[in-house]
């Protein structure tokens, strides 16, 4: 089964990473898993898009992910309908944000399942920095099951170096717990 | 002139496999004007050995002496065989003791 | 130690590949989107991960010059570069031809300026075409890193001993993060090994290379450029059944699927081939009878290969990533394919689809339209089309 993410940040929330995180977990698992970035500028601030596609059979479609499965959204004022155009209907949405529930829902409508997590609130506690890739990462794990925690964790700390894998894996744990799927 | 070798019988990529070939290519053909050294007037300074860019210029173990007495040990000769007639020797020659004649053939 | 298969971009891809074959001596100059090539192989030099010479350079004129003088000294080179940076090497390239030197080279595919463009099409690829390397284009990551291992083999083959060129796509490849079984260097080395060449810079037995060639000699070189490039396509072959044997991925000068009975057969290089084959599945569950070929090698052209996936076909469609504006032809893969078409005197409607340029996607609606543009020339003769090729995905 094939599945595609679109992955929406801002330059310097990780975005790419996310995406590259999470196919890395994916192969780990023995799965087939693509992630590229949409190649924009690379400058902070700038609206950045990235991708998955996730199977369990060799992936050849190498276009960008126009009716994504699941998007991902690590920037809080990115969460909006103009954001998950394409989304398939029932798919999933994953948001970086400190809105809950029904107010979440009013924004976004009832045509799409909802999780949400304030990862920014978590990345400025362990990183005083809003780098909220590897919570979002959790986020949709902890969501989607689409890959496992460990795998998750095991690309994590082949990525960074020992310190920083170490305050990942805290956010990432925190975050897994702290998602909410509505 | 004896058949050149065919694309197949050359060494690959247009290698020279003789050490020093280029010395079976005479360049005295070319020369319009040949330098003439004046043993009378030389004073065996090695600017024109320093200058000829072939080099064509030979250093040579040939004691020489002038009319007013002046004792070299050696003495300068031009090889014919590969000088172009550029006339740089003549042109740097602090004495002018090269001239550049017309090439007699 | 086993292979084992770990998550790559194309660029690490590549740079795996020329760890596994122990390259002697490295000369590149970093561009965008290669340069992730030349960061792993410095890190992989750094480390003493892999012992070689890895030449600062000021340009790729000297990036390729510097591998040249190495390899003309017998040394295992590689360099990687894109867009400008080939044009830069262009008048190296052939030297390195011509002096039958086996250099190695990564392109990661780029669009050439202007307007400055980092992203993916083939103009710099294509522009390298007739310099009488060996050219691969490769499909992903794995064949990035495959194709870089057996470029070794087949340029180094005694009876080839030609440069060779990798192309991957700028970013939709060399950015692209996916699973990568990398070959260690004890079975990357046993497949190909470094051999004793017969001309090589020695000072114990000097010898010239490069020298004049006046009009009595020159002709003969290009000659034998050009009938050791002819030379390639079996060693090529063989290079490639060997691999297959050495490590389970066969890999053919061109790739055809579904073409056996299809009405259009769409002809493409690169990761394109790789959308376009999603499509053609998604296409033949839908009823179309659409096929695909795959050139994966481009010099020297596959004709014999290329025809038999498509002398069944009614309507042949050429997928281009570049343009070469002004000629008969308009894009470079169709001027190859056409004469392929030509030569054997068979007369369909050989079309011209070009995409993609400066890194727009190419999706498979697409490659749809494409489809669909061409089955209307269904039943028709190459003198029935009014205009040979079309522009997808371009605002009018």
């Amino acid at each position: 089964m094939l599945t595609e993410v679109r992955w929406h940040g801002r330059g310097g929330q990780g975005a790419v990473t996310a995406a590259e995180l999470t196919a890395y977990a994916s192969i780990v698992r023995g799965l087939y898993a693509l992630a590229f970035p949409e190649f924009g500028a690379e400058r902070r601030g700038a609206p950045v898009t990235a991708y998955n596609r996730i199977s369990d059979r060799v992936i050849y479609d190498r276009s960008p992910v126009e009716r994504p499965d699941i998007v991902v959204i690590l920037d809080p004022s990115m969460v909006n309908l103009e954001t998950v155009r394409g989304l398939k209907e029932g798919g999933f949405i994953i948001a970086n944000t400190a809105k809950k529930g029904q107010e979440l829902r009013a924004i976004l409508g009832e045509r799409y399942r909802i999780a949400y997590l304030n990862a920014t609130a978590i990345a400025m506690e362990v990183f005083r920095l809003p780098i909220v890739n590897t919570a979002m990462v959790a986020a949709l794990v902890a969501a989607t099951k689409v890959v496992d925690l460990d795998a998750v964790l095991e690309a994590v700390r082949a990525r960074f170096s020992a310190r920083l894998a170490s305050l990942n894996e805290q956010v990432i744990r925190r975050a897994y717990e702290l998602t909410e799927v509505m | 002139m004896a058949k050149l070798p065919g694309w197949r019988e050359l060494p690959r990529g247009a290698v020279i496999l003789e050490p020093g070939s280029s010395v079976r290519y005479k360049t005295d053909s070319w020369r319009v004007l040949r330098p003439v050294i004046d043993q009378e007037r030389c004073i065996r300074c090695r600017i024109c050995w320093t200058y000829c860019p072939e080099p064509a210029i030979i250093e040579v173990e040939e004691p020489y002496t002038t009319k007013t007495g002046r004792a070299y040990r050696i003495s300068y000769r031009i090889d014919y065989d590969y000088c172009k007639g550029c006339g740089i020797c003549a042109e740097e020659c602090p004495v002018k003791a090269i001239t550049m004649i017309e090439e007699v053939v | 130690m086993g292979r084992k298969v770990i998550p790559l971009s194309g660029n690490h891809a590549v740079a795996y590949a020329a760890k596994a074959v122990d390259v002697d001596v490295i000369a590149a100059y970093p561009i965008t989107p290669q340069t992730a090539v030349v960061e792993k192989l410095a890190e992989f030099v750094a480390n003493g991960e892999l012992d070689a010479e890895f030449i600062h350079v000021e340009s790729e004129h000297s990036a390729l010059s510097a591998v040249v003088g190495a390899s003309a000294a017998g040394a295992r080179v590689f360099t990687a570069t894109s867009a400008q940076g080939l044009l830069l090497m262009y008048e190296i390239m052939h030297i390195a031809s011509t002096m039958r030197l086996p250099v190695v080279m990564s392109i990661a595919t780029r669009a050439i300026s202007a307007p400055i463009n980092i992203w993916c099409d083939h103009s710099d690829f294509m522009a390298a075409s007739d310099t009488g390397w060996v050219m691969f284009m490769a499909l992903n990551a794995q064949e990035a890193h495959d194709l870089t291992v057996a470029a070794y083999r087949i340029a180094e083959d005694p009876e080839v001993e030609l440069p060779v060129a990798v192309g991957y796509d700028g970013f939709w490849l060399s950015h692209t993060v996916e699973p990568v079984e990398v070959l260690d260097t004890d079975e990357a080395l046993k497949y190909a090994p470094k051999r004793y060449r017969r001309y090589v810079l020695d000072p114990e037995r000097p010898i010239t290379m490069g020298p004049l060639a006046s009009p009595d000699w020159y002709f003969e070189f290009r000659v034998q450029l050009h009938e050791a490039v002819e030379k390639s396509r079996e060693v090529i072959l063989r290079a490639f059944d060997e691999f297959g044997r050495s490590f389970g991925r066969t890999y053919r000068p061109v790739d055809g699927y579904y073409t056996e009975d299809a009405t259009v057969v769409l002809i493409s290089m690169g990761s394109a081939s790789g959308t376009a084959l999603a499509y053609v599945e998604e296409a033949r569950r839908s009823g179309v009878k659409v096929g695909l070929v795959n050139v994966r090698q481009f010099r020297p052209f596959p004709e014999e290969e290329l025809y038999k996936h498509v002398e069944r076909a009614g309507v042949v469609a050429v997928v281009d990533r570049a343009i070469n504006s002004g000629s008969a032809f308009v894009g470079p893969l169709y001027s190859d394919v056409a004469l392929t078409f030509f030569k054997r005197g068979f007369d369909i409607p050989v079309l011209d689809f070009v995409v993609g340029l400066g890194g727009r996607a190419v999706t498979r609606r697409d490659f749809d339209e494409i489809t669909r543009r061409s089955l209307a020339y269904l039943g028709k003769r190459m003198r029935d089309v009014k205009q040979h090729y079309a522009f997808i995905g371009v605002r009018e």
